[in-house]
């Protein structure tokens, strides 16, 4: 008994108090709901063989998606935690160890766990279907990608209750996080969860760079892709360019706490700033990877809603590259503070400033798109409006004051940059990946989400959102700095604190609506919709709703930009590679990806705790895997003609 | 050399015959362009860690200076032996191009006795480092040293496994369209292993031993 005791101590954290009583309750009670529900409806044969085992790119888009809100939910609720202990001056709802893993894990699974998979996810849904192919380039590779983040992710959420979250920040800092300081395994757990997942992101990259350079349908040339085909293009070369210096400077972090040595530890040589150049090398081109794919949801929408072509393709293209090109050369911008010297700041402090220029050449892009357009205000058409000013206002201008480097000096880790960043990454990527959910849910589902609940949704949340961040521009001004547990009264925080915490608690209730939204369309909308039902303009909307496995019966040959819009006018004719349908080349389905991320998690669950029997037993049985893999020839089928032509009668398709 | 095996998988329809063997196939295509994309990404992974070391080269913490730990008779033979082992390995992919079955695996078989004998020198150096008292645990410079110079090793011995693996299947099912895609991959991923040594001869070896 008493060594149970002990373990519980130790690693269930029982001494913690009520917070991880009830978690572990929660958690406890979700899991048997889950599995109660899959026996009562004998549907794990289901699960394994329809989903778990899926390589079918709009399944896998399916699963981050949902994966993503889930983790939104977890984030949002650890947001509303702090929001609770910030609403009123020396207030004790959370113990400053508790208020620093929360803004840990807040950070960490906002930006890796709940943005990224839904950028991933609207991605694996719409490219293949916008350019005319019939999956990704390497399938396999993409639902190994999937359970790499999906384990990652629970990696970092099994930290809650079993041995300790994270407490370092998102970012992670050393010397802080070197074991001297914060032995438990609670950083572990980020490093792995976060390498885990980032090889998987990686593996996204170099698929999708293949996928659209070589997979597009015959005729669609670079120049006439869709705007949001340009963004993943452009997106997958940022992750295949930063993401392996994440890989990297987790690594080292990992070798400095598991093996003592000193790349960042304040003896020996170390420098801990070495870490902080890596981290931002990768991290200021991940803010780009997350919100360019936004930049292109919005080009399709107001394309689609404005009923006009895109406004100055051309140059839209060229500013995304040239976004692309400076964001590697920005980093510095993080830490001006260092003292690298007025030389080398200012060189960060204009690049930084440039890369206004071309996001104003976009911003400008999509007004013009809207002048004189037919616009329909739709929920992806909202979120659109929504996204401008916010990103505009609250992220885009807020950002070149912080480039200026003497400023900066005064703005750095206040709530001032916490409410930049909040505009750029609620306001930027969560709007947009929420058009896109919008926009592209008939495709996916074949129905709509309705549209008067999603509405309230839209203005709980943008309200809220705004109540919730504009004060703390104030705050920041007020010298109120980031991640501080509390604060004393008689400093004038308390008026704005707390009216941010109504906003924040606002977009719960907008978080729940939207909820509300999908379970009530689940069960009321009608099904089978039109397969166009937005009047849209790319080829994915010529396809049934959802589509069908092999997404084209036939190749379509590609004439123009917007395709699909001048088909349905009359302007182009609708033609096909293959003047009949011939036997379709699709992947098989396979179990071994799931089993390769649970077989990391194992190994990454070993390195937190270091226990090495479980390194080498995960590690080695994903070698075995991959080994399988690699003795694997006959990892293609044919769906013959006759159950493409039945499956294309059934759609009312032949 | 197709085995009839091969022919029920690959309509005959479907391959591309203007093009080497490799490439004749989507799939292969696509598979051996993803391969180059990763390779991009492998580059920048390396570049942090080269960036790391050159920045912690003095950061010696009183310890082993690189002049005094670099062993010239031990990296001049891990240079000869993995740069030999990367002619070796293009010699088999010429035979592959030749349809020489036989060939490529005699070739491939040498590569990896190359790769070893270069294994072999690594951990011999490595451990004679640590019996001087020159661990990783040491200071910044050895830490970044060996874990530069190591993930390095670590991607050779992942290519032996990896080529030997291939060169079962070649010897199994002979050259067809799938196995030398796979053959050509590993080439490729062999070649930049040598890349990358060339430079930590460069960087870390040569300048070590001067500055």
């Amino acid at each position: 008994m008493s060594q149970f005791m002990n373990f519980a101590n130790t690693f269930l954290m029982w001494k913690e108090g009520p917070l991880i009583w009830i978690s572990d309750v929660l958690i406890g009670l979700t899991s048997i709901g889950i599995i109660a529900v899959l026996v009562y409806f004998k549907a794990f044969k289901w699960l394994w063989k329809e989903w778990l085992t899926t390589v079918d790119h709009k399944k896998i888009g399916i699963m981050y998606i949902i994966a993503a809100l889930l983790m939104l939910f977890r984030g949002g609720v650890d947001a509303l935690l702090m929001r609770t202990q910030l609403a009123f001056p020396n207030e004790h709802f959370l113990t400053a160890q508790h208020y620093d893993e929360i803004f840990t894990t807040h950070g960490t699974i906002m930006i890796l766990f709940m943005a990224m998979p839904l950028v991933i996810g609207l991605m694996n849904v719409a490219v293949p279907l916008m350019i005319g192919a019939r999956d990704v380039a390497f399938p396999y590779l993409n639902a190994i990608s999937f359970w790499m983040f999906f384990f990652g992710a629970m990696l970092l959420n099994v930290s809650f209750v079993f041995g300790g979250s994270p407490d370092g920040g998102w970012t992670s800092y050393p010397p802080y996080v070197e074991k001297m300081f914060d032995p438990g395994p609670g950083e572990n757990y980020y490093i792995m969860a976060l390498q885990i997942a980032g090889i998987g992101t990686i593996a996204t990259g170099v698929n999708f760079i293949v996928t659209i350079l070589k997979m597009r349908a015959p005729g669609m040339t670079l120049m006439k892709m869709p705007m949001f085909v340009w963004s993943i293009l452009i997106t997958s070369a940022l992750i295949v360019f930063a993401f392996p210096a994440l890989t990297v400077v987790l690594a080292q972090l990992l070798i400095d706490r598991i093996a003592g040595a000193h790349f960042f530890s304040t003896t020996a040589g170390g420098m801990p700033m070495n870490f902080i150049n890596e981290f931002w090398i990768w991290g200021h081109p991940e803010v780009y990877i997350v919100i360019l794919p936004a930049f292109g949801v919005f080009s399709e929408v107001v394309s689609t809603f404005s009923s006009k072509r895109l406004f100055g393709y051309s140059a839209m293209v060229g500013s995304m590259v040239a976004i692309t090109f400076l964001s590697f050369g920005v980093w510095v911008h993080h830490f001006f503070t260092m003292g690298a010297g007025a030389a080398v700041n200012s060189f960060f402090g204009i690049s930084t400033m440039a890369i206004a220029i071309p996001t104003g050449v976009k911003i400008f892009n999509w007004l013009s798109t809207m002048y004189k357009g037919r616009i329909r205000f739709t929920l992806p058409m909202m979120w659109t409006s929504a996204f401008i000013p916010s990103f505009v206002l609250g992220g885009g201008v807020t950002g070149v004051m912080l480039a200026v480097a003497p400023a900066d000096y005064q703005f750095h880790n206040s709530y001032f940059l916490v409410a930049h960043f909040h505009y750029t990454l609620v306001g930027g990527t969560v709007f947009g990946m929420l058009a896109g959910l919008y926009y592209w849910w008939p495709k996916m589902f074949g129905f709509q989400l309705d549209e008067r609940r999603g509405r309230h949704a839209f203005w709980w949340f943008v309200i809220g959102f705004n109540v919730c961040f504009l004060p703390q521009f104030l705050l920041g001004l007020m010298g109120m700095t980031r991640r501080m547990y509390t604060y004393p009264s008689g400093l004038g925080w308390w008026i704005p604190n707390f009216i941010s915490t109504i906003g924040g608690f606002m977009m719960g209730v907008g978080f729940l609506l939207l909820v509300y939204q999908i379970v009530w369309s689940v069960r009321h909308m009608p099904r089978g919709v039109a397969d166009d039902p937005w009047d849209a303009r790319t080829l994915e909307w010529s396809l049934p709703s959802p589509a069908p496995e092999y997404n084209f019966a036939r190749t379509p040959i590609i004439h123009g930009r917007d395709e699909w819009w001048y088909i349905k006018r009359g302007k182009f004719e609708q033609e096909f590679v293959e003047p009949t349908i011939q036997p379709i080349h699709m992947p098989k389905s396979s179990g071994r990806p799931f089993l390769i991320g649970l077989f990391m998690f194992v190994a990454g669950f070993g390195f937190v705790f270091e226990w090495y029997v479980l390194v080498v037993l995960g590690l080695l049985a994903v070698l075995v895997l991959m080994a399988w893999r690699s003795f694997e020839f006959d990892y293609y089928h044919h769906i013959p003609v006759s159950v493409v032509e039945k499956t294309e009668k059934a759609l009312g398709r032949l | 050399m197709e085995s009839a095996v091969n022919h029920a998988m690959i309509a005959e329809h479907e391959l591309q015959h203007d093009v080497p063997l490799e490439f004749a196939t989507e799939d292969g295509s696509l598979r051996v362009l993803g391969f180059w994309v990763f390779l991009a990404a492998e580059v920048v992974l390396f570049s942090c860690l080269f960036a790391t070391y050159i920045i912690m080269h003095g950061m010696t913490a009183g310890g082993p200076t690189s002049k005094q730990l670099y062993d010239v008779k031990g990296f001049a033979w891990e240079t000869f032996f993995l740069l030999t082992s990367s002619f070796t390995c293009g010699i088999a992919t010429f035979e592959m191009r030749r349809g020489n079955k036989k060939g490529v695996i005699a070739w491939l078989l040498v590569t990896i006795a190359f790769g070893l004998g270069f294994l072999g020198f690594e951990i011999q150096e490595f451990v004679a480092d640590v019996h001087a008292g020159a661990t990783m645990q040491r200071s910044g410079f050895l830490t970044a040293f060996f874990t530069l110079v190591g993930t390095h090793g670590a991607h050779v011995s992942m290519g032996i496994l990896w080529m030997t693996s291939v060169v079962i299947q070649i010897a199994r099912r002979g050259i067809d369209s799938m196995t030398s895609r796979k053959m050509f991959i590993v080439s490729l991923y062999w070649h930049f292993l040598d890349v990358v040594w060339i430079f930590i001869f460069t960087a870390v070896y040569l300048t070590g031993k001067v500055i």
